[in-house]
């Protein structure tokens, strides 16, 4: 019977262990061993991480990527703070509202919000012309092609997902906690910086690390807006291995996988929180 | 009092600041002619129309829509089994099978994409550039989704529980499978394949680097027009997002039913 059950347990998996390995485990390891070949890939070497991290023109890349993601997670997580306190203040049927209106919105990304923001503050866009008429030049500065542009249009899929993962964590925080703390004479400042705070804080982390992974990760946004021209590690992986100027097919690989290592970085440190968060709230 | 209004403001603001993409972008698709004013100066439905009257625009969509549901199909026939067999069976396994379905998500796509492009241009089996290589990296990429929505499933249903009042009653394994356990957990299935239909419909990165114009599906048909007719490419992107608001409010509804249908057996 033991035996039957083992035989029947085996069949049921293989097709999805096929395709696993075919599909994920593979390739993967194909892409490692591949990371660590020569550009002719006759002989197994660090040159490609050297390259990758020392070369200027590659390490920029990720610099920017980096930085891109750093500023437009800390704006997007600020704004969704604020917010989803604010939505935790409505009724409960007006909040349920707001949580679907913004889960909705957060499929609004990559070439859809990019042509969006074309529309918006392109050359001729929307805002563009409207604040030339009225002769506000401190948007003359600002350029929807530029890094500003880019922040501008991250953070835009940043808050969406920001709100939806702080949002429950604020219902950790009780009531009675509150009027404790006042009844014993704590002012609302004290009570959110020694109590709220505190509470809240890994998911603040484990949020953060989410929507660093998710700037880090993005290709199709800054893609449609400025095609191949912007220096993004993302950017320049694609064009490492399907490009037509350069193609260092190995380099790409090199790169892929030190991208891959940061996102399971930040997924791993987003773990780690959400189980502090959850063994606090107990 | 005061302090509620300033919340108040707060998500109107935000609420505006969200919006104001989705309906630029609408107005766009409507108006005639938008260069040079504020407002566009007249309004028309003829993008939709010609929109909708494009053969490329409904094989892309076509398309879309073919890959979508083969990858989908694939996951829910083995993931619901697998899943099955794993939790129930194979609980040394448990943390093993997790660490490979979740995986996924913690790779982006143009890793991925980098991935299998290595393994299949070249050696034993080369399939770089066919729509099958798309459908086995989306088959991957919907992984963490689909295990998430069958697990906690089985859960709620404590599947374990069922199988043996189930088998004490004289059912055979399968029987009991699919005749006990199944019924009760297909809408979670539907919630969990509704999002992962709306994320490969929105899928971009993969299957432009996989096939790129050679299986033009309907992202990358709206990537190669997005140069030539701004209202044109407005029209698409509504179409597109009004497909996508359908899907989540579905998506909605029958998660709404699940949470009821969960609390009425609670309390009986």
């Amino acid at each position: 019977m033991k035996q039957k059950i083992r035989l029947f347990a085996i069949f049921a998996l293989l097709p999805f262990a096929v395709l696993v390995i075919a599909f994920e485990i593979l390739p993967l390891i194909r892409m490692i061993i591949d990371s660590f070949l020569n550009d002719e890939g006759n002989a197994y070497t660090l040159n490609q991480y050297i390259t990758a991290l020392s070369n200027p023109y590659y390490s920029k890349g990720m610099i920017n990527s980096l930085l891109i993601s750093i500023y437009s997670s800390l704006i997007g997580i600020s704004i969704a703070l604020v917010t989803s306190y604010s939505i935790t203040q409505m009724p409960k049927k007006v909040q349920s509202i707001i949580i679907t209106f913004s889960n909705m919105t957060s499929n609004f990304s990559g070439i859809p919000l990019a042509f969006a923001y074309i529309i918006l503050l392109g050359t001729s866009g929307l805002f563009t012309l409207l604040f030339k008429e009225l002769g506000w030049d401190i948007f003359s500065s600002f350029n929807l092609y530029s890094w500003s542009g880019l922040i501008a249009v991250y953070v835009y899929f940043q808050v969406p997902l920001g709100i939806l993962l702080l949002y429950p964590t604020y219902s950790g925080i009780q009531k009675s906690w509150r009027e404790s703390a006042s009844l014993l004479g704590a002012s609302s400042f004290q009570f959110w910086w020694h109590i709220g705070l505190p509470v809240i804080f890994p998911s603040i982390v484990g949020t953060f690390s989410i929507l660093f992974a998710n700037a880090m990760g993005a290709y199709a946004t800054a893609y449609a807006l400025v095609g191949g021209s912007y220096n993004l590690i993302t950017i320049r992986i694609a064009s490492l291995v399907g490009g037509d100027v350069i193609n260092r097919p190995h380099l790409g690989s090199t790169m892929a996988v030190i991208l891959g290592l940061m996102m399971i970085g930040a997924m791993l440190l987003n773990e780690r929180m959400m189980r502090r968060v959850r063994r606090d709230l107990k | 009092m005061k302090k509620r209004m300033i919340h108040f403001l707060v998500i109107l603001m935000i609420g505006l600041y969200l919006l104001l993409p989705v309906a630029a972008t609408f107005l766009y698709s409507i108006s005639k002619m938008w260069s040079n004013t504020i407002l566009p100066s007249g309004y028309t439905f003829s993008w939709y129309q010609e929109l909708f009257t494009d053969p490329r625009f409904i094989a892309a969509l076509g398309r879309s829509l073919w890959i979508c549901i083969i990858s989908l199909g694939l996951s829910i026939l083995t993931m619901v089994v697998t899943v099955f067999v794993i939790t129930l069976y194979l609980p040394k396994l448990e943390r093993f099978f997790q660490a490979i379905v979740m995986l996924p998500y913690a790779i982006p796509g143009v890793v991925a994409a980098v991935a299998l492009i290595k393994t299949y241009s070249s050696g034993p089996i080369v399939i770089s550039g066919t729509v099958w290589i798309v459908i086995g990296a989306y088959y991957i990429h919907i992984l963490p989704y689909m295990y998430q929505g069958i697990r906690n499933s089985l859960r709620t249903i404590d599947a374990k529980r069922l199988m043996e009042a189930a088998e004490v009653l004289g059912a055979s394994k399968i029987n009991a499978f699919v005749h006990v356990v199944l019924p009760n957990i297909i809408p979670g299935i539907q919630v969990s394949s509704l999002l992962s239909f709306s994320i490969l419909f929105g899928e971009f990165v993969l299957a432009n680097m996989l096939v790129g114009g050679q299986y033009e599906t309907i992202q990358i048909y709206l990537m190669s027009r997005l140069q030539e007719n701004g209202h044109f490419s407005s029209a698409i992107v509504i179409t597109y997002f009004v497909i996508i608001l359908i899907l989540s409010w579905m998506m909605l509804k029958l998660g709404t039913r699940l949470q009821n249908k969960e609390r009425k057996e609670q309390v009986s």
